[in-house]
């Protein structure tokens, strides 16, 4: 097993003392030590405990709800159905403080009201003394049911004699174009030409620490929600639930137990208000595992058909393509998801004519939303699976087609948009071919083969959001330092880098900072922890106060010395002349001096993406989104013919990073989504039978094991040009992209038999072969 | 009804009183405030609830209180020393940053503690093989079995 060794980093930017090293991140000794305490850790006394009835059915009116007999049981002390919700119906936000319009703001429905829509859909919450009242108050709630049929199939749901699966709206959500010169006349350019369908399945995210939370109102009548989330920000829809005031209800976020995308809808805070509200008391929820998978979102399963056209020496002529995606029963996230499937669609080439069409449709299954990649590892499991179709037919290594097609910085997308970045795809491939070519693990008698795909990851918020961050930083009198920076910690190290950014700037130890987080009432706002955004925008928040309180200590520092203060710099805790003249001052002594004259020894800084407005949204064109992460995944597999059993060998990954600011934290994320997205593969599937979910736990939805990781190789390129703090990009969500294409060229490597539906599971690949046998 | 039983928690004797049906995980949790044991699947699918029962790792979601009167339990929370000190495998976990969102991190230290007592060299097979039932989904599991590898190289478990 090797790792990303010194020799493959390109030497950190010069000078940096924090930023770049491999340190463990500052949370890591409490949860090693087992201290730190998630949502399901933390209790009060008094507490009540909260449970959820939910859907049996994924499509049945409720004709009624009989409580009567629940409200009685001894313990118990609140039956709540939809009726007894202030406001059961608003739109679903995701932390954006911008409105944006065109059909982004779906339905959110806190309780089942008349119908339910999907299996699993919340119906009543009850809360009761102990645990297992409230599981035998569930019981007792009974509701009527009367079943209808259900849609369970986004191109079925399509038709115009599909049942409509929320009143009053038809089933398509949305529908997107990203239109490049005449697709026709691509094709008419073309000498090679493959065309084909794509699936790919629902999935879960599995994060080990299922949603949770504790509600209670603090002394002053104040609705608090101490929760796992990704979105603090969700305060002000809780807060329009119960019709309060936005600053009546406070969210603090845990140290997340893994989020994914998850956890950026909302989960259990509205229940827990509107519980703690009508009881008076604190209130702990958390969801089973079964329930878990029965009822938050899933990533969006697509139908992909492509064609793309080239010219008999590889170059790209053309690409058309349709996307349907699965939204479920709610809109939630699915046009969003659908638009970053809608810019990556084309993949990271240069194609003079693309035509692309996306669709999101709503049927009775389980809601789909966001998931570690938001739309953009599906169609790069088609278009990188197409790359390697055009290979084989037009006799080309699948490496040079692609070589020969990536964009380059200054280059646009199909939509239009400029990339103004560096692009690495050409270094990235190159890395991974050559750890490819090195030693070969042993596979016996099976067939082995190798196999690349690159892909694009936006890191950031769609810009037509406004998305904005503010981080606060103070020093106090002894020298130690405070972040204060409303960021939820999912497991990246989201608040790690942030001091470490901070560490750098103001020269200190690492230890001699303490961060406080994701609280709306204590923390300046930072926005979500989606979309790969934080590093990026709340580590410049952060870099930006940090710079504004060295700025006043430098220059006080100055005066003191009388030394220009542009020959002054902060490290080691002290003020040091840079010319090396020797004289220097505690930095203790300067914040001292600084205080003393009322200088400001803090800073609140606000960080501002791009902005861009949008006049309409069914034609995709111009900038989307700040800038895009790169990567080549390369996979070496050995394919038991007989059992159809595929074994990954070596997974490498190379990305350009811009910058590394942890080290350990990169490739961590790096190793970490590779074998997240190895899952997806090979493994997980959501099974959905009629709106019935078939794999509810761990022994049916399978997750990659310790003794299921190949030899894992990471390769970072820092090529310094991102939009983060110094020059850093995004990899969260980029390093899970173009794993499963990896793995199912290098499959077709190995047995020259292309699947077109993920997981590859043994069955499929048995089947193909046959298929091939009998041709 | 309740039961009095008596267990050794992280070499203090506790006298409890459990109900036949009371699970471990929760007696661990909700009356010794010992919260480093997780929740995760309730069915002993993936090990964040491991904690050591007479110095074996067991799933403390499956285990009845009652059924495990007089035994010794270890949980993450006693395997740093008196001092204060991180254990040696806690230290390897940092060092590899084999620490991510940290909900796996007791079951799976707890889990290496046992391995490289009782296999002081293990190969990097026998650690995969070891730590299977324990599910991470951040890491990809390579910093993890570095750090038990990296500690039991240095000798230091």
């Amino acid at each position: 097993m090797t790792r990303g060794s010194v020799e493959n980093f390109e030497s950190p930017a010069k000078g940096l003392k924090i930023i770049g090293k491999p340190i463990p991140r500052h949370d890591a000794w409490e949860k090693a030590l087992g201290l730190t305490a998630y949502a399901a850790d933390f209790s009060l006394p008094g507490m009540l405990h909260g449970k959820v009835l939910r859907s049996q059915y994924p499509s049945a009116k409720i004709l009624s709800i009989d409580t009567s007999k629940a409200d009685r049981l001894s313990g118990v002390r609140a039956v709540i159905t939809a009726k007894d919700v202030p406001r059961n119906e608003s739109v679903t936000r995701f932390g954006q403080t911008h409105t944006v319009g065109g059909g982004f703001e779906g339905l959110y429905r806190v309780l089942a009201d008349k119908k339910v829509h999907y299996l699993g859909e919340a119906v009543a919450l009850v809360a009761a003394e102990t645990e297992e009242i409230a599981k035998k108050t569930l019981e007792l709630i009974q509701v009527e049911y009367e079943p209808l049929p259900g849609v369970f199939d986004p191109i079925e749901a399509m038709k115009p004699d599909a049942p409509p699966v929320q009143e009053g709206r038809p089933n398509i959500i949305t529908h997107y174009e990203v239109v490049k010169g005449d697709v026709e006349q691509g094709f008419a350019d073309a000498e090679v030409i493959v065309e084909n369908t794509y699936r790919v399945p629902f999935v879960d995210h599995a994060y080990l620490e299922p949603e949770s939370g504790v509600g209670w109102i603090d002394e002053s009548g104040v609705i608090t929600i101490r929760v796992s989330t990704q979105v603090i920000e969700h305060f002000r829809g809780v807060a329009d639930v119960l019709n309060l005031p936005h600053n009546r209800v406070r969210v603090m976020g845990t140290y997340v137990g893994g989020g994914f995308g998850g956890k950026e809808d909302i989960t259990v805070e509205a229940f827990l208000a509107l519980l703690t509200f009508k009881t008076g008391r604190p209130v702990k929820l958390t969801y089973t595992r079964e329930e878990s998978i029965l009822s938050h979102s899933k990533r969006h399963p697509y139908v992909m058909s492509y064609k793309t056209g080239a010219k008999k020496d590889g170059r790209l002529t053309a690409l058309k393509a349709q996307l349907v995606s699965d939204a479920g029963a709610y809109v939630y996230l699915s046009p969003w998801v659908l638009l970053y499937s809608m810019v990556d669609a084309a993949g990271p080439y240069r194609i003079p004519h693309v035509k692309v069409d996306g669709y999101t449709v709503l049927t009775n299954n389980t809601f789909t939303s966001a998931n570690r990649g938001f739309g953009a590892p599906q169609v790069c499991f088609a278009y990188e699976s197409q790359m390697d179709e055009l290979a084989a037919q037009t006799g080309l290594a699948p490496h040079h087609v692609r070589m020969i097609n990536y964009l380059e910085k200054g280059e646009a997308l199909a939509t239009g948009q400029v990339l103004d970045h560096h692009v690495g795809l050409k270094e990235a491939t190159e890395k991974v071919l050559d750890a490819l070519r090195e030693g070969s693990p042993a596979a016996g008698k099976m067939k082995t083969g190798k196999g690349i795909a690159s892909g694009m990851t936006s890191y950031g918020r769609m810009v037509f959001l406004h998305d904005t961050s503010r981080s606060h930083v103070s020093i106090e009198m002894d020298g130690s330092v405070t972040i204060r920076a409303g960021v939820q910690d999912i497991g990246g190290g989201q608040a790690s880098s942030l001091c470490q950014i901070t560490a750098e700037v103001l020269g200190v130890p690492l230890e001699d900072i303490k961060i406080y987080i994701a609280d709306t009432a204590l923390t300046p706002l930072a926005g979500t922890t989606t979309a790969t955004r934080q590093l990026y925008m709340s580590g410049n928040a952060t870099l930006i106060a940090a710079r504004e309180v060295r700025k006043v200590l430098i220059k006080k520092a100055g005066e003191i010395l009388g030394i220009d203060p542009v020959k002054l710099d902060l490290a080691d805790r002290e003020v040091i002349d840079k010319e090396g003249t020797g004289k220097g001052l505690s930095l203790k002594e300067v914040v001292r001096a600084c205080a003393s004259d009322g200088l400001p020894l803090y800073h609140v800084a606000l960080f501002k993406a791009p902005f861009r407005n949008v006049a309409q949204f069914e034609r995709i064109e111009g900038q989307v989104f700040p800038d895009f992460t790169f990567g080549t995944h390369g996979a070496q597999v050995a394919i038991d013919e007989e059992t159809g059993q595929i074994h990954v060998l070596k997974l490498i990954s190379s990305f350009d990073v811009g910058r590394a600011i942890n080290r350990l934290s990169v490739e961590g994320q790096i190793e970490g989504g590779a074998i997240y997205a190895m899952g997806y593969a090979l493994t997980e599937e959501v099974v959905l039978d009629k709106g019935v979910t078939r794999t509810p736990s761990f022994s049916e939805y399978l997750l990659p094991t310790s003794m299921d990781v190949p030899e894992l190789t990471t390769l970072l390129i820092e090529s310094g040009d991102g939009v983060g703090p110094f020059g850093a990009k995004g990899v969260g969500e980029p390093s899970v992209c173009s794993v499963a294409p990896a793995i199912a060229n290098a499959v077709y490597d190995a047995i020259g038999v292309r699947i077109y539906d993920l997981p590859l599971t043994p069955e499929k690949i048995v089947k193909a072969l046959k298929k091939v046998k009998d041709r | 009804m309740k039961k009095q039983i008596t267990l050794t928690v992280n070499g203090v004797k506790r006298e409890l009183f459990v109900s036949p049906n009371e699970l471990l995980l929760n007696v661990l949790r909700d009356q010794l405030g010992l919260t480093g044991a997780k929740y995760g699947c309730g069915i002993g699918e993936c090990g964040s609830c491991t904690v050591l029962l007479d110095g074996e790792p067991s799933l403390a979601c499956l285990t009845l209180a009652i059924a495990v009167d007089g035994s010794e339990v270890t949980t993450i929370e006693g395997l740093q020393s008196r001092d204060g000190k991180l254990h040696p495998l806690q230290d390897s976990f940092l060092e590899h940053g084999a620490v991510q969102c940290g909900f796996c991190t007791p079951g799976m230290i707890l889990t290496g503690k046992v391995l490289l007592d009782e296999n002081p060299r293990p190969t990097e097979e026998e650690i995969r093989a070891y730590i299977r039932g324990n599910l991470c989904r951040c890491t990809g599991y390579t910093q993890i079995v570095q750090a038990i590898q990296d500690a039991s190289v240095k000798g230091k478990a």
